[in-house]
C-alpha cells in the first residue's frame, strides 16, 4: 500500500508574527519552522496504518521552499520511509498551485491513501484537502477523528465529529484524500535512530516543470498583510448590580453587537 | 575555522528533546519532586526515543553519539528537571567504564542488553569515607583465583535501587592507594548485596540515591574491566567524559531559571510598572544570560575535545565547564528566586525547585572545589 502524507512547514505556534516590509507576507527571519500540527497527526496516522496493515510504505510530500526539506526530515525521523519535495516559493505559490502539484505527484506515484491535516495553522484556509481530491478526481473527507482502513484495503471508514457530539460516519473507496483533526491520534516523537536515518535519506525533488506545470501560474496573490488591531483595554462597569446589568446589556447590544 | 553552529542533525536532536521535555517532563516534574518516586514512565519513554546510552558505539548496537551530542541532550533535559535528567543520564556514567576500559567481548556481554530494553546501570565509586579523595576508597576485592570476593560499602549511588548492573571500584591492596584499584562489572542480583533506603534529598528528588553494602559478593574474573590497578584511571576517564553533559544539565536548569524570571519580571508590577523595567532586575537577568552562554560554550569545547580524542584538553575543559556551570546555575537559581520574591519561595512556582536541584551539581561527579584543583593542576604543571 502506498501511504502518502501531505505536510506543510509552518511557523512555530509561539512565533511572534511580523509583517514583511512589502506587506506581501510575514518576516521569515528568526522564525522557527515546524510541521503543521494537523499534518503531524497525518504523519502519525500514516505510520499507524502501515503498522496495522503490516505492509506498505509511508511517503511524505511537501510543496514549498528549500527550507521545507527540514519538515520532511523530521517526518522521516518519526518513521516515514520516503520523502518528496516539490520546490515552489512565493509569490509563485498559492493553495491552488500547491494542490495541483501535489495531485500530480500523487497520480505519478500511484498513491493508495492520502492523509493530511484538515488545515494549516499559518493561513488557516482549510482548502487543500478538497482541492487535491478534486484535481486528482478522488473522494475526500475532512475534520476526521477516526480512521479505519478495510481489510481488503479497498475502502476506508472515517468518523467526523459533528456539533453536539454526534458522530458522522463516512465509508469511502480508496484512493481518497483525508483531512485529519485533533484527537485522531497522538503523534510520536522523532527518535534518535530516526534522526540518524533521516540525515542519510535521499529526498526526491520535483520542479513544477517536472510535473508538467511549468506554465501554470497561481490563481491568487497575497498583496496586503496586516496585523490584527491591538486588543483594547477592558471596561469596568460601576454602580449597583441593576445599573451594571443594564449597562452590560446596552454594551453587548450596541458595541459588541452580539445580542 | 570557528563555527558555533550546530549541524542539522544536532538541531533536530535538540528539537526532539525539547519537545519531549515540554510534553513528558515538565508536566510531571513537580509531582516526582514532591513524591521522590522513581520516574519510571519517563525513563522508559526516554529509552524508546534513544535518549539513553547514546554513547555506546554503533558496532555494539548503540547510537555512537559523541560527548557533544550528550551535552545537547542534557541541556534540554536539564531545562525540564535535573532529577529526571540524572535518572536518564546516569546510564552513561555506569556504562562508560566498560565502553572505555572493557574488551570487545565484555562490551558485548554487558552493554548490548542495554540496547534492547530500558535497563539501568550504576557507577559505584564513592564510599561513606571516600568522596573527593576517591583514590582512598576501601571496598575490598580479594583475589580468589577464578573470582574476586568483594566486601565494603558504597554511598550516594544513583539508580542503585533500579539497576541491573553495577560498575564497582574496589581496592586489591590498600597500600597501593589509587594504583591498587580494580573495576568490576557486577550483576546486581549477586548474593551478598544489600541496598540502603532511597535517600530523602534536598533536591533532585526524582533520582534514586542509595547506599550499597557488599558482603562476600563473588564477581567472576571475566567481569574484571581492564587490568588490576587500572580501575582509578578508568574512573577518572569516565568522569572526564560525563562531566560535560552533567555541566550542560546545569546550563539547561539555569536557562529555565532565566526564562521563568524574564516572564515573571514582565508580568509583575510594582511602583506602577513591570519590575523588568528596573535595572536591579535587569542586571540579574543580564548576568544569567552571560553565564549561561559562556557555560554552554565550555560544555561544547569539552565535548569537542573529548570527541576528537584529545583527553588532556578534554579533562581541562570538562573541569572548567563543571566548575563554571554548576556555580553559575546556583547563582542563577538563587537570583531567580529573588526576582520572584515571596512567590519564588513557594512550591507554587518552579524556581525554588531549580535552586534545590542545582545545588547537587556543585557536589556530585566532583565538587566545584575539586574542579578547581583539576584546573589548577593544568595551570601549574611544567
Amino acid at each position: 500500500m502506498n501511504i502518502f502524507v501531505l505536510l506543510k512547514q509552518v511557523p512555530d505556534t509561539e512565533t511572534k508574527i511580523r509583517i514583511a516590509g512589502d506587506k506581501k507576507g510575514i518576516e521569515t527571519n528568526d522564525v522557527k519552522w515546524i510541521i503543521n500540527p494537523y499534518d503531524e497527526f497525518a504523519v502519525e496516522e500514516g505510520l499507524k496504518t502501515k503498522e496495522k496493515l503490516k505492509e506498505g510504505t509511508v511517503t511524505v510530500v511537501t510543496a514549498g521552499p528549500d527550507r521545507a526539506v527540514e519538515a520532511l526530515r523530521t517526518a522521516v525521523a518519526m518513521g516515514a520511509d520516503n520523502a518528496i519535495h516539490v520546490k515552489m516559493d512565493a509569490p509563485n505559490a498559492d493553495t491552488y498551485l500547491a494542490a495541483k502539484a501535489l495531485a500530480e505527484v500523487l497520480k505519478k506515484e500511484n498513491a493508495s491513501i492520502v492523509f493530511t491535516g484538515k488545515q494549516a495553522i499559518d493561513d488557516d484556509q482549510a482548502a487543500l484537502v478538497s482541492f487535491v481530491a478534486e484535481l486528482w478526481n478522488v473522494p475526500s473527507a475532512t475534520v476526521i477523528v477516526k480512521v479505519d482502513v478495510s481489510a481488503d484495503k479497498k475502502s476506508v471508514q472515517v468518523q467526523r465529529e459533528v456539533e453536539g457530539g454526534t458522530k458522522f460516519v463516512i465509508d469511502c473507496p480508496l484512493p481518497a484524500v483525508l483531512g485529519l483533526d485533533k484527537g485522531v491520534n497522538t503523534p510520536r516523537y522523532a527518535s534518535l535512530p530516526g534522526i540518524m536515518k533521516a540525515k542519510k535519506k535521499e529526498i526526491k525533488t520535483y520542479q513544477l516543470a517536472d510535473l508538467g506545470l511549468g506554465s501554470e501560474s497561481p490563481k491568487t496573490i497575497d498583496s496586503n498583510f496586516q496585523l490584527p488591531a491591538e486588543r483594547a483595554a477592558g471596561k469596568k462597569l460601576s454602580g449597583d448590580a441593576g445599573a451594571q446589568a443594564a449597562e452590560l446589556v446596552k454594551l453587548l447590544r450596541e458595541e459588541a453587537k452580539v445580542i | 575555522m570557528l563555527n558555533f553552529k550546530l549541524t542539522d542533525e544536532q538541531t533536530a536532536l535538540q528539537d526532539m528533546v525539547r519537545k519531549f521535555v515540554q510534553n513528558e517532563v515538565l508536566p510531571v516534574a513537580a509531582k516526582y519532586d514532591e513524591s521522590g518516586e522513581f520516574p519510571r514512565p519517563v525513563v522508559n519513554k526516554a529509552f524508546e526515543m534513544g535518549l539513553m546510552n547514546g554513547i555506546v558505539p554503533t558496532k555494539y548496537g548503540g547510537m555512537g553519539l559523541g560527548v557533544l551530542e550528550d551535552v545537547i541532550i542534557n541541556e534540554e533535559l536539564g531545562a525540564g528537571c535535573l532529577g529526571i535528567t540524572t535518572s536518564v543520564a546516569v546510564n552513561n556514567l555506569g556504562l562508560y567504564p566498560i565502553v572505555l576500559g572493557g574488551t570487545e567481548e565484555q562490551i558485548k556481554r554487558f552493554v548490548t542488553p542495554f540496547m534492547s530494553e530500558p535497563l539501568l546501570a550504576s557507577f559505584c565509586l564513592t564510599e561513606p569515607g571516600s568522596g573527593s579523595d576517591a583514590g582512598s576508597l576501601s571496598t575490598q576485592a580479594k583475589d580468589m583465583g577464578d573470582h574476586w570476593l568483594v566486601n565494603g560499602s558504597k554511598m550516594w549511588i544513583t539508580n542503585a535501587g533500579h539497576a541491573s548492573l553495577f560498575t564497582v571500584f574496589a581496592t586489591t591492596d590498600k597500600t597501593l592507594k589509587s594504583k591498587g584499584i580494580v573495576c568490576l562489572a557486577m550483576d546486581t542480583k549477586s548474593p551478598g548485596i544489600t541496598l540502603g533506603k532511597h535517600e530523602n534529598k534536598l533536591g533532585q528528588r526524582a533520582s534514586d540515591t542509595r547506599a550499597i553494602t557488599f558482603e562476600n559478593v563473588k564477581v567472576p574474573k571475566e567481569n574484571q574491566i581492564g587490568k588490576v590497578g587500572d580501575g582509578f584511571k578508568i574512573a577518572l576517564k569516565t568522569l572526564d567524559h560525563t562531566r560535560p553533559a552533567i555541566s550542560a544539565g546545569a546550563v539547561g536548569a539555569a536557562r529555565s531559571a532565566m526564562e521563568y524570571s524574564i516572564k515573571y519580571a514582565k508580568e509583575r508590577k510594582q511602583f506602577g510598572q513591570a519590575i523588568a523595567n528596573f535595572q536591579g532586575i535587569q542586571f540579574l537577568l543580564a548576568d544569567m544570560a552571560v553565564n549561561i552562554e559562556a557555560g554552554r560554550l565550555l560544555c561544547y569545547q569539552a565535548g569537542l575535545a573529548l570527541d576528537e580524542g584529545d583527553n588532556k584538553r578534554g579533562n581541562y575543559f570538562s573541569a572548567l565547564a563543571k566548575r563554571h556551570c554548576a556555580d553559575m546555575a546556583m547563582d542563577a537559581a538563587i537570583n531567580a528566586v529573588q526576582i520572584f520574591g515571596g512567590y519564588g519561595y513557594t512550591k507554587e512556582y518552579p524556581v525554588e525547585k531549580i535552586m534545590r536541584d542545582v545545588k547537587l551539581v556543585q557536589i556530585y561527579e566532583g565538587t566545584s572545589q575539586i574542579q578547581r584543583v583539576v584546573i589548577a593542576r593544568h595551570l601549574l604543571q611544567d
